[in-house]
């Protein structure tokens, strides 16, 4: 098998064995790129030189596992700064753009010793569920090369799944990590709010931004999240915790815990195969006597729809900074100020960038503001109290990734708001800051992977993890996808 | 018809003195070569986000409660968007809804100025024009250096109490030591907003707003300026139009900025890289320790403990300095009204003309009470002490040292005057035979004759007695 099919405690665990060697691991890995990158287009930017000089140095010193990480490479979803590194967030108007200094999970995982393999695509601004808003090309999935592998970490979760990049980092706004993860049948987890440092991820909406791992275990991930947590001087919305080691309590698994379901929020909204798959899950669990109880969360039906306004409001603030004046894309012809800014961001963002934009700023003008903006925020506050109360009576709630499996290239792309539904089992999450994990739950019968995900109260990541670690056990998804270059 | 009164508010934006911005740990010094004080922070770029400077949040308090404001326990940072390319974010973090500080008031010559709110919020940077006017440049330094803007409710009714309330704001600001209130070089700057109505009206008339006011002259005139537009308008039967004007003070007029469709929509929302700002009863406690004696209290302390005249009192505490130098020469001197004269009169002026802080000045407190004493023993005469004066901030030199290297010492021995006066009256014989005469207004001759030949060094009263004297002797 080659190095990259294996995760990456397999991999910490040979290189600790002295079995292989960063280099080897590098080499390998690139060669992999090689082959099945140029139809997956999974990364925007390989950072191959660089790879092989570090993975070369700490093989020939021998202090590869000094850290943690061993040298393992890790790429890098492209809306987190990389130190002197293209950050482009997959659009024109930041093409060119390097950063000139690393995010604060970019240093935390560089200090444990990973070596940042290269960038991945994305929609937009990290604005999409498919990864067909990249403005360099569309990812596709390596399940099926038709389909699209989710977004927006939809290059960071097809790397990991085809075995170009043994974890990686993405981000979830409103399901950017669990929707990918699940459409290519590998592990995402988005943390509680506040766990990782934003410090370095380019704002969408700052109030839901949060980056995480993706990768082919849950221990993989619990690993990689255990490096990049903790509180950050940098980042006010971060959380001044201890940085925790979430790989010490997987083995506890499902033990003691209550599983909450939504079912009238979930009925409604899936369809017969992931519905099945579903059925399918608890009458496994009920098989392993896990108690499995009804949750009601009733405001969740406008969780979309509250999303997409306080998010769009957000994102019109935090994109406004691209304007041509500084960095970036600038026009080639203006006649006025207001002009060259116009014609730069009307030439440099991509139409559903533009169209949120639009949106967020309507949703913010006078007049508008308290129906729109300010009704939101009050529903927001709705959807926090329905999980808490829900948290009451449950320890985890489990419904679907995604409503359908992955879906074509193309499919969606016309209809902004049959896409935007898509996230419609991700979001709520993302409104309340609670922790979140997508796992493989099975496949679909046209071979495609479905996704469950388990959602906790606010800052119980270690159990979300530890609760996922024992469903993946029981499930035993064990298929990987063949990408035929 | 009646008078019309107009009806005045000012927004004042005072720059903090912290040693670092408002959301980033970058230096706030003036005057560094452009764009050497910056950060991913200030500069907007991608991913970065702003933290809290603390001190700037101590420093806005002490403003609040130095006028009597209530300090919010939870105030809210929001965004103000507009776009500008002095703006890196295209938005200016700021509070809108929810203020540190509101309520608050200040006193203008015992009349209750409201002050609706003082909140923080982050300066923009500088544009730089080119010559070819094709080209703008940007330096970013001052972007993200710490503001309160302290808002007044419209309780101002001229020109003049405008001026003086902003004046008193910059004292107290000064007071606190957290604004040098230089509003040359900007750290202190000023909008009005003004409109007009028949007086004992209950309306209000519709505002204009007058931006760019870098001085206290430039309030007064322009506010007299606007005022006087306005009042044309409306005895014409015209409107006054919701617009934002910019004050030239070159030709001393206001040209519209904005007009009323050109208002713009910032589009405030809550500031999500932010928490609700708290006020950690630490934090209170450092403010209210800072707080020093106010100039209303250190006024009317002067007038009390000192017997000043009014008058004297508020000019003295208008600056902390001047008033910590006026009590350090009366308490060298023991006499209050003495020591308010000179630094009234000889001091403040030096200090106007060399542009110079009291904290800069050559004569120490100390100094200058040893050279009042000297005046006032008869040592020296006024003139003779004013010209010391002069040397003394020339040189650093101490008054007892000048005397003593010039001879400046005053003749009161009445034989050495004698000898002068006789020898002034034998070089004039025509002009002793007309005082003869009756041409006694020729004395005020004879008395400037001994000064110019004592460099001014005698006493011009001893001086008198004895030359009418001696032209009696001489009859």
């Amino acid at each position: 098998m080659p190095l990259n099919e294996h995760g990456l405690t397999e991999l910490i665990s040979l290189l600790q064995k002295k079995d292989i060697t960063p280099l080897e691991i590098a080499t390998d890995l690139l060669s992999a790129v090689n082959d099945k990158d140029k139809v997956l287009h999974a990364y925007l930017e390989v950072y191959g030189d660089e790879l092989l000089d570090v993975a070369g140095r700490i093989t020939r010193d021998g202090s590869f596992c000094e850290k943690p990480l061993c040298g393992v490479p890790i790429a890098v979803k492209d809306n987190i700064c990389v130190e002197g590194k293209k950050t482009t967030c997959g659009s024109r108007i930041l093409e060119d753009y390097e950063s000139p200094y690393h995010a604060t999970a970019i240093e935390k995982l560089i200090a444990s010793g990973a070596i940042i393999s290269g960038k991945t695509n994305l929609d937009e601004f990290a604005m999409g569920s498919s990864t067909e808003n990249s403005a360099f090309g569309p990812t596709r999935n390596p399940w099926d090369l038709e389909r699209a592998p989710g977004g927006s970490s939809g290059g960071s979760a097809a790397a990991v799944a085809a075995g170009i990049a043994p974890a990686a980092l993405g981000s979830d706004t409103g399901g950017s990590i669990r929707q990918p993860a699940g459409f290519c049948g590998v592990v995402g987890m988005k943390p509680t709010y506040g766990t990782v440092s934003r410090y370095g991820l380019v704002a969408f909406a700052s109030s839901f931004d949060q980056i995480g791992p993706i990768a082919k275990s849950v221990e993989d991930c619990a690993l990689v999240l255990s490096v990049i947590t903790g509180g950050d001087r940098k980042d006010a919305t971060s959380t001044h915790s201890l940085t925790r080691d979430f790989t010490r309590s997987l083995e506890k698994g499902l033990e003691g815990l209550t599983v909450g379901i939504p079912k009238d929020f979930l009925k409604k909204n899936m369809d017969a195969e992931v519905e099945q798959n579903f059925d399918e899950l608890l009458n496994l669990l009920r098989s392993h006597n896990v108690p499995i109880m009804d949750v009601s969360l009733p405001h969740s039906g406008y969780a979309v729809a509250c999303y997409y306004i306080i998010a769009n409001a957000e994102a019109s603030a935090n994109l406004a900074r691209y304007d041509g004046v500084r960095y970036g894309y600038r026009a080639a012809e203006y006649d006025t100020l207001d002009d060259m800014y116009a014609r730069t961001r009307g030439e440099g963002f991509g139409e559903e960038v533009q169209r949120r934009i639009l949106l967020g700023t309507y949703v913010l003008s006078a007049g508008y503001y308290d129906a729109y903006y300010l009704k939101a925020q009050m529903v927001r506050s709705l959807i926090i109290r329905d999980f808490e109360s829900a948290f009451e009576a449950c320890d985890l709630l489990m419904m679907p990734t995604s409503p359908t499996p992955a879906f074509k290239l193309g499919e969606k792309v016309a209809d902004p708001l049959l896409m935007y539904l898509s996230d419609i089992f991700t979001v709520p999450a993302n409104l309340a800051g609670l922790p979140a994990i997508s796992i493989p739950s099975g496949l679909s019968g046209g071979g495609l992977p479905l996704g469950i995900q388990l959602i906790g109260p606010p800052c119980k990541d270690e159990t979300v993890l530890a609760a996922a670690y024992g469903l993946e056990r029981e499930i035993g998804f064990d298929r990987k996808p063949n990408v035929r270059s | 018809m009646g008078k019309y009164e107009a009806i005045i508010g000012l927004e004042v934006h005072a720059q903090l003195l912290t040693k670092s911005k408002m959301f980033c740990a970058c230096s706030t010094e003036f005057g560094g070569a452009p764009n050497t004080q910056v950060c991913p922070v200030c500069l907007g770029l991608p991913g970065a986000l702003p933290v809290v400077n603390e001190k700037a949040v101590e420093y806005a308090v002490r403003m609040g409660l130095a006028t009597n404001s209530k300090i919010a326990k939870n105030s809210v940072f929001a965004r103000k968007n507009y776009f500008y390319p002095d703006c890196p974010k295209n938005y200016q973090i700021s509070q809108y809804d929810t203020p540190l500080c509101s309520d608050g008031a200040l006193y203008v010559g015992g009349r209750r100025i409201g002050i609706a709110r003082i909140h923080l919020e982050e300066d923009a940077g500088k544009l730089i024009h080119c010559e070819d006017d094709n080209c703008s440049l940007v330096d970013m330094n001052r972007c993200g250096v710490p503001l309160v803007e302290v808002v007044s409710e419209p309780d101002i009714r001229t020109p003049e109490e405008a001026s003086e309330y902003l004046q008193k704001l910059r004292s107290i600001l000064r007071y606190l030591e957290i604004c040098d209130g230089n509003m040359e070089e900007g750290s202190l700057r000023c909008d009005v907003n003004v409109s007009v109505r028949q007086e004992g009206s209950e309306w209000f008339g519709t505002r204009t707003e007058i931006k760019n006011l870098n001085s206290f002259k430039a309030v007064e005139q322009a506010l007299h300026y606007e005022i006087g537009r306005q009042e044309r308008i409306l005895l014409e039967g015209g409107r006054v139009e919701h617009e934002t004007l910019l004050w030239d003070s070159e030709t001393g007029e206001a040209r519209i900025m904005r007009s009323k469709e050109e208002a713009h929509d910032y589009r405030y929302f809550p500031e999500p890289d932010l928490l609700v700002l708290e006020v950690p009863g630490a934090l209170m406690k450092r403010a209210k320790s800072a707080i020093p004696e106010l100039p209303d209290a250190k006024e009317d302390r002067f007038v009390r403990d000192y017997n000043l005249p009014r008058y004297d009192a508020q000019v003295l505490t208008g600056s902390r300095e001047i008033a910590g130098y006026f009590e350090a020469v009366e308490k060298a001197l023991g006499d209050p009204k003495q020591a308010s004269n000179w630094i009234m009169g000889e001091v403040l002026r030096e200090l106007n003309e060399r542009k110079i802080d009291i904290s800069k000045f050559s004569v120490s407190a100390e100094d200058l009470a040893d050279l009042i004493a000297l005046q006032k023993s008869g040592k020296i005469n006024m003139p003779t002490a004013k010209e010391i004066f002069r040397e003394m901030v020339g040189t650093g030199g101490r008054a007892e040292k000048i005397i003593a290297s010039k001879g400046l010492e005053q003749i009161s021995n009445e034989k050495e005057i004698e000898q002068i006066v006789l020898k002034v009256l034998d070089a004039y014989p025509d002009e002793v035979s007309s005082y003869h005469a009756g041409k006694v207004k020729l004395l005020a001759f004879f008395i400037g004759q001994v000064m110019r030949e004592t460099r001014g060094r005698t006493d011009p009263q001893k001086t008198a007695s004895i030359l009418k004297a001696v032209l009696e002797e001489r009859r």
